[in-house]
């Protein structure tokens, strides 16, 4: 047990567990909201999108942790109410509007950072440093853990009939715009929770890999909130070790577990599995064969 | 004041322009209309707007008295067409059906007995106990659609808007959905659904409602469903500006 206790002995590792597990399980739990809303592709999006607000808000106010915070939750929003407002008011589908104004955010984001007062590596912002978690970002990431939770859990029933059914949930008198607004919201915050540790181009791996590797496993929605909240707990502190291990940067750590993990069940799923799915099914002709001898 | 679902004068527009206009008709609860009509003609238009999906421009919708105004919640059930589902969604057929008691139950009440009670009693009148526990990607076209009115039914609605149950269902599915539907209507509910095969209708509904932009004929199947109405229906031009005297 030694090799696994032995790395916390040191404060910043300690720190880094505590994150790993605030962060994993945040991501984890949203992120079957995302996997069964299709909105993989959105929420990586708004990842880049963060980029922009990190740069202004260093440059303004320097690496002041709610600054980054509230610098990255602006400009995503807007680039998420931007794409609401050009696919709304012209014939631009939403996902190609949110994909040409986040592509702009990015490269202004890559071209501001090289004004910040202070010095940045833009490394850092990429990638993220889970060593470097101070207290302030282990509180932004607890209070944005509870308000997550307390959210997603209050607003699941009506959540999921609006996911499932937009129509049918309006008709039940369900809010459903402002709940989906919600959802977005709470991805953003999520993304900037993980930022420091997994940074703005990993963030997608915590938030969708622990639960789609779940609905690879599960036919349960409750599963895949719960079960993604754990998996994606494991994986966060596993790929920290790992990191540790291998010295690797954490964030690409952290990804590689999640992304082995999700690999396995895509093809040893006993229900949904490649290989259990070719070697389980009988031929079609045994399987009629039998029916007639009934 | 009795239970009846009345339109009176209803229009509603997309961009100024009709898609129904000066829609007039009352139903009694306990029987199936069909709603019918061309391509074009509004029966989707007019279902969600008695479901409060879209805003009218004139007139009201009243039920047993009362003014229905915007999202209707537990009084109107909902049936949207098939096409529009993912089915791949990690819900069973009994999950399914419990998100019909969702808006009794608010944020956090927990399932009471009476919530089970009401789910089992809406399988059971869809003839899908025994499919219960499977996931609705097992399901078959017919059991799809018996499995969402089964939701419907456990909302405890009075009336049900269905847009085109039977498309799709071959003729033993289209059957069952029927006697589905007749014990909706025998149990004292309005059941409401678009309809295209018009040689089906004699069989299926007792009221029919035809439409083509405006109403063309309402009343009992035996009565409204002729030849000389659908004529009318199907070949005169939507807004031609040259109204109906429908009196």
């Amino acid at each position: 047990m030694n090799w696994i206790l032995e790395p916390f002995q040191y404060e910043f590792m300690q720190r880094a567990l505590l994150a790993c597990v605030l962060i994993g399980f945040t991501n984890g739990f949203l992120g079957a909201f995302v996997v069964i809303r299709r909105l993989a592709l959105m929420a990586d999006a708004l990842s880049h999108s963060l980029l922009p607000g990190l740069a202004v808000s260093a440059i303004l106010v320097g690496l002041s942790p709610a600054g980054l915070l509230l610098g990255g939750l602006l400009a995503a929003i807007f680039v998420a109410l931007g794409g609401h407002i050009i696919s709304r008011s012209s014939r631009v589908k939403e996902e190609t509007a949110i994909a040409a104004l986040y592509i702009i955010a990015f490269a202004i984001g890559i071209a501001l950072i090289k004004y910040a007062g202070v010095k940045v590596s833009l490394d850092h912002f990429l990638f993220g440093n889970i060593l470097g978690v101070g207290d302030s970002d282990l509180w932004t990431s607890y209070a944005i853990t509870c308000v997550a939770l307390i959210l997603l859990v209050a607003f699941q029933r009506p959540l999921l009939l609006a996911i499932f059914e937009a129509s049918v949930a309006r008709s039940q008198g369900v809010p459903v715009g402002g709940l989906l607004g919600m959802l977005i919201l709470l991805i953003v915050l999520a993304m900037v929770s993980s930022l420091q540790a997994v940074g703005v181009l990993l963030s997608l791996g915590l938030l969708i890999l622990p639960a789609a590797t779940i609905y690879l496993l599960s036919d349960s929605f409750d599963t895949m909130l719960w079960g993604g909240g754990a998996l994606g707990t494991f994986g966060a502190v596993v790929g920290l070790l790992f990191s540790f291990w291998a010295n690797i940067p954490s964030g690409p750590a952290i990804v590689l577990i999640l992304g082995a993990i999700f690999l396995l069940a895509y093809f040893f799923s006993p229900r949904y599995g490649i290989f259990s799915r070719y070697f389980k099914r009988r031929h079609l002709h045994e399987e009629s064969l039998e029916r007639w001898k009934k | 004041m009795s239970h009846q679902l009345t339109l009176e004068d209803v229009t509603v527009s997309y961009n100024r322009i009709p898609a129904v206009h000066h829609i007039s008709a009352a139903f009694q609860c306990g029987s199936c209309i069909a709603l019918l009509g061309p391509n074009g003609a509004g029966k989707t238009t007019l279902l969600k707007a008695i479901a409060g999906l879209l805003p009218i421009e004139t007139g009201r919708i009243e039920f047993c008295g009362h003014e229905l105004d915007g999202p209707a919640g537990r009084t109107i059930a909902y049936v949207p067409q098939r096409e529009a589902v993912d089915w791949d969604f990690p819900v069973t057929v009994r999950g399914l059906v419990e998100m019909g008691r969702y808006p009794s139950l608010g944020k956090w009440k927990k399932f009471s007995a009476k919530d089970a009670a009401a789910v089992a009693e809406a399988l059971e009148i869809c003839d899908l106990a025994d499919l219960a526990d499977r996931q609705i990607s097992a399901l078959s076209g017919g059991q799809q659609q018996r499995a969402f009115l089964a939701r419907a039914w456990a909302q405890q609605a009075h009336i049900y808007l269905l847009d085109e149950p039977f498309t799709g269902l071959d003729r033993n599915a289209a059957e069952a959905f029927a006697a589905a539907m007749r014990r909706l209507r025998d149990a004292g509910k309005l059941v409401i659904a678009s309809h295209h095969d018009l040689k089906s209708v004699e069989a299926l509904f007792d009221h029919i409602l035809l439409i083509n932009g405006e109403v063309v004929a309402c009343g009992p199947t035996a009565e409204a469903f002729t030849k000389e109405n659908l004529d009318r229906a199907y070949t005169v031009h939507v807004f031609s500006g040259h109204h109906h005297d429908h009196a």
